[in-house]
């Protein structure tokens, strides 16, 4: 029974990962067009039906799968082939820690949403989003293109730079739940402050919040941080890609954009919680209260993240296709010299607070 | 480090190459290949009659073929010593505009979608498609218009067109405020554009530099002011100029001269003359009192009135339009339908013109007419033998003159300047190559 909850819960955040990068893709399309006062992609269909263009994520796997997988004359096989692994493998992985749902108690079983119960959860998703650097530096190493090793190079550059602001970010964020734990963190922003503030992130750590969530999104290459790839300019580390291959660094983009967002709802906007919902209902101030089941508590806390992720997906499109796209230098410029120290700040700012407080 | 910056790769639209030696991300050499989209444009301009020609101006600038149509037009009238009509002269103004109009949007749309901004490509796409139907109205195409002749345009406006035009331009300025609040203060724009891609007014010069791209240095060299051509010289408008010659410069000034277009559109919509329509058997003008006049007196019979539809037809070859828009002359400018149709002259004029061997024939001699075309001077040097084919046909086409800099101006700025300074360019390979 230990093995078939755990393995659920796996299959479970698997699939929902895949499935918002499912839903991304086809999002992608759609806001953009609405966007830009266009209709968008609406013309797959299965047997008559379009259902809004949702079948073209579905057309572009069956596409990608039929190409020929091209590997270039004077690239290295190996590594070639290695390297969309290794980003996707990585980028998924960071998933097992990521809490997206509380403790509940089903069947005499006390089950704690979060695949792994690591006790330095926060530390081992960095890890992991620094191993899948490795797999952006050989796709360009191991393509023998001097485009792709620009950008592999200034991926590698720009993902360790700021992957240094997030980290001096969180540790604002570490001094007051004091944990790494993911969803001890979690239930520590169930509390409220002067009962009826939630102690999320976002109101304890608000300058933390906007220099993470810029981080962030920088981590997921994407406009306006799309230096790596700048389709106009040198096109990307994946351009001697072609078929699933390419596929795979195209989900993994996107799978970056889901991590990003659990990450953010995780550590500021108070992950699964619902403001007010205890783990037998909605516990308001003085009488008023509203009693629920333990299952419906479950499903209401597990939508919750859903949406607060679904919410962050949509406003960093609203922000891809808004912006322009920064030069490498700039970038640098911005993650060294305005993020860095403002990050250190709020370290400071928050240790003489903390230490006045106690 | 070695890099081939096209002619397969997205910006160079696949018809220019430049090598680059890079430098880390600086680049510390760049070598412009250009020639990819050589189509011999003079020289087949040499085999063909003088009426020949037009459709292979057309593909010299393929995003505003209106200027280098009515330039080459032009060309040819100088030589001819012909006259237009008053109205034919501000259609083609604001035709000008107008494609003056589209070639911006294009080139400040496609700038931003080179830097990333995806939205403001597609906002400037469709203000420009808003223009090219009003010119799609008038000329019945989109970009293969030929729409000028020696001597008038093909076709007089269609009607409901001024009102159909004030309601484009509406529009079309409210595009371009949205675009202004989305890059002009821009942090991240300003930054790419700022300083990048650099040219001071003295190399502009040097190299023959016209257009937004000189006037961004702080030259106010426009030829629509220096020679007035058209009647360009009865309307009020300013010619922008930027400070530092970068591509925000040259961003501004593009943004600038767009309002400026709008402004001479509509002045010219406001005074549009609608040209003789009272014309007497042997084309000429009778006076509204005395052909009042005549009315009393019942001499009515010479006077044209019936008026016989012919179709298909765009407005240009029917009498009742003939007038408006062509030259008073049997030399350029082929009769009317119905007269073609009804009496021997007219069918011998026509003949005239037509035929293979006769055709125009302007006298010997040479000339060059410059139009302020999008990119700056377009001009047309045309040198005639007599015979119903130009012996020779020069272009001068804005777009060279930048091309020859590029490679200097790409000099020193980084890898991903090389991109938004050739965009600022709107190099159209058409027109470059010819």
């Amino acid at each position: 029974m230990e093995y078939f909850i755990q393995f659920s819960k796996a299959f479970f955040i698997f699939n929902l990962v895949m499935g918002f990068m499912y839903i991304l893709t086809w999002l992608e399309r759609k806001q953009s067009a609405l966007m830009q006062d266009r209709i968008g992609a609406n013309r797959a269909d299965i047997l008559g039906f379009r259902l809004l263009g949702l079948f073209h994520p579905l057309a572009d796997a069956i596409k990608l799968f039929t190409k020929e997988d091209f590997i270039p004359p004077g690239g290295n096989r190996l590594l070639h082939t290695l390297a969309p692994f290794v980003a996707m493998f990585f980028a998924l992985i960071s998933f097992a820690v990521i809490p997206f749902g509380g403790i509940y108690s089903l069947g005499g079983y006390s089950v704690s949403l979060q695949v792994l119960d690591l006790n330095v959860g926060l530390l081992f998703v960095f890890a992991t989003m620094s191993m899948g650097i490795y797999g952006f530096v050989l796709a360009g190493w191991s393509s023998n293109n001097n485009y792709a090793l620009l950008g592999s190079v200034r991926a590698a550059s720009q993902m360790i730079s700021y992957e240094i602001t997030m980290g001096a970010t969180i540790i604002g964020v570490l001094m007051i739940y004091e944990t790494l734990n993911l969803q001890e963190m979690v239930l520590a922003q169930g509390e409220t402050l002067w009962g009826w503030i939630p102690k999320w992130g976002i109101f304890l750590q608000p300058l933390g919040f906007i220099l993470f969530a810029t981080a962030a999104m920088a981590e997921t290459k994407r406009v306006p941080f799309d230096i790596p790839e700048g389709e106009s300019e040198i096109i990307g580390y994946f351009v001697e890609y072609s078929g699933m291959k390419f596929g795979m660094f195209l989900a993994t983009d996107f799978i970056e954009t889901v991590l990003a967002a659990a990450l953010i709802t995780t550590l500021f906007l108070g992950g699964w919680q619902v403001p007010f919902l205890g783990s037998d209902g909605f516990f308001f101030s003085g009488e008023l209260w509203v009693a629920l089941s333990s299952v419906t508590v479950m499903f209401l806390q597990v939508s919750a993240f859903l949406l607060k992720v679904s919410v962050l997906c949509v406003f960093m499109m609203l922000v891809r296709w808004t912006l322009p796209r920064f030069r490498w230098d700039h970038l640098m410029r911005l993650g060294w010299t305005i993020m860095l120290p403002l990050s250190i700040l709020n370290i400071l700012i928050t240790a003489l607070i903390l230490l006045w407080i106690r | 480090m070695f890099l081939n910056v096209g002619p397969a790769h997205p910006a160079t639209h696949g018809v220019i190459q430049i090598r680059t030696e890079l430098d880390g991300e600086i680049v510390r050499k760049a070598d412009v290949e250009i020639g990819y989209l050589h189509r011999a444009f003079e020289k087949h301009c040499e085999e063909a009659t003088y009426t020949q020609c037009f459709p292979y101006s057309d593909r010299l600038n393929y995003v505003s073929p209106l200027i280098s149509n009515f330039g080459f037009a032009a060309a040819v009238e100088t030589l001819m010593d012909l006259q237009v009509p008053e109205r034919c002269n501000y259609i083609r103004v604001i035709l000008s505009e107008i494609s003056r109009l589209t070639d911006h949007l294009t080139c400040i749309g496609a700038s931003a979608m080179e830097l990333g901004a995806f939205s403001v490509f597609l906002y400037m796409v469709k203000a420009r498609e808003w223009l090219y139907e009003l010119i799609e109205s008038v000329t019945g195409a989109r970009l293969t218009i030929s729409y000028g002749r020696v001597g008038g345009v093909k076709a007089d406006l269609p009607e409901g067109f001024e009102k159909e035009c004030r309601a484009a331009l509406k529009k079309t300025r409210e595009v371009l405020k949205e675009v202004d609040e989305l890059l002009t203060g821009n942090r991240i724009f300003y930054d790419r554009m700022r300083g990048v891609g650099v040219i001071s007014a003295r190399d502009a010069i040097a190299y023959g530099i016209t257009g937004p791209f000189l006037r961004s240095t702080g030259e106010a060299y426009d030829v629509r002011k220096a020679f007035p051509y058209f009647v360009y010289d009865r309307f009020e408008f300013d010619v922008p100029v930027g400070e530092h010659g970068d591509n925000y410069s040259r961003y501004l000034v593009r943004m600038e001269e767009m309002q400026q277009s709008i402004r001479i559109i509509e002045q010219a919509l406001d005074s549009l003359p609608e040209g003789p329509t009272n014309v007497d058997p042997e084309g000429e003008i009778i006076e509204p009192d005395l052909m009042s006049d005549l009315g009393k007196y019942g001499k009515t019979s010479g006077l044209l009135k019936n008026e016989v539809l012919i179709q298909p037809t765009l407005q240009g070859s029917e009498k009742r339009y003939h007038d408006r828009i062509a030259a008073p002359t049997k030399e350029a400018w082929l009769p009317p339908k119905e007269q073609v149709y009804s009496n021997i002259e007219a069918l011998m004029n026509h003949f005239k013109i037509i035929m293979l061997g006769h055709g125009l024939r302007p006298p010997p001699g040479e000339v060059y007419f410059p139009v302020e075309g999008a990119n700056g001077e377009l001009g047309f040097y045309i040198v005639s033998d007599g015979t119903d084919r130009p012996w020779r046909v020069r272009c001068h086409p804005p777009c060279f003159p930048i091309m020859a800099a590029l490679g200097s101006i790409l000099e020193g700025d980084q890898m991903a300047d090389i991109v938004p300074t050739f965009g600022s360019v709107n190099m159209i390979a058409g027109e470059l190559d010819r």
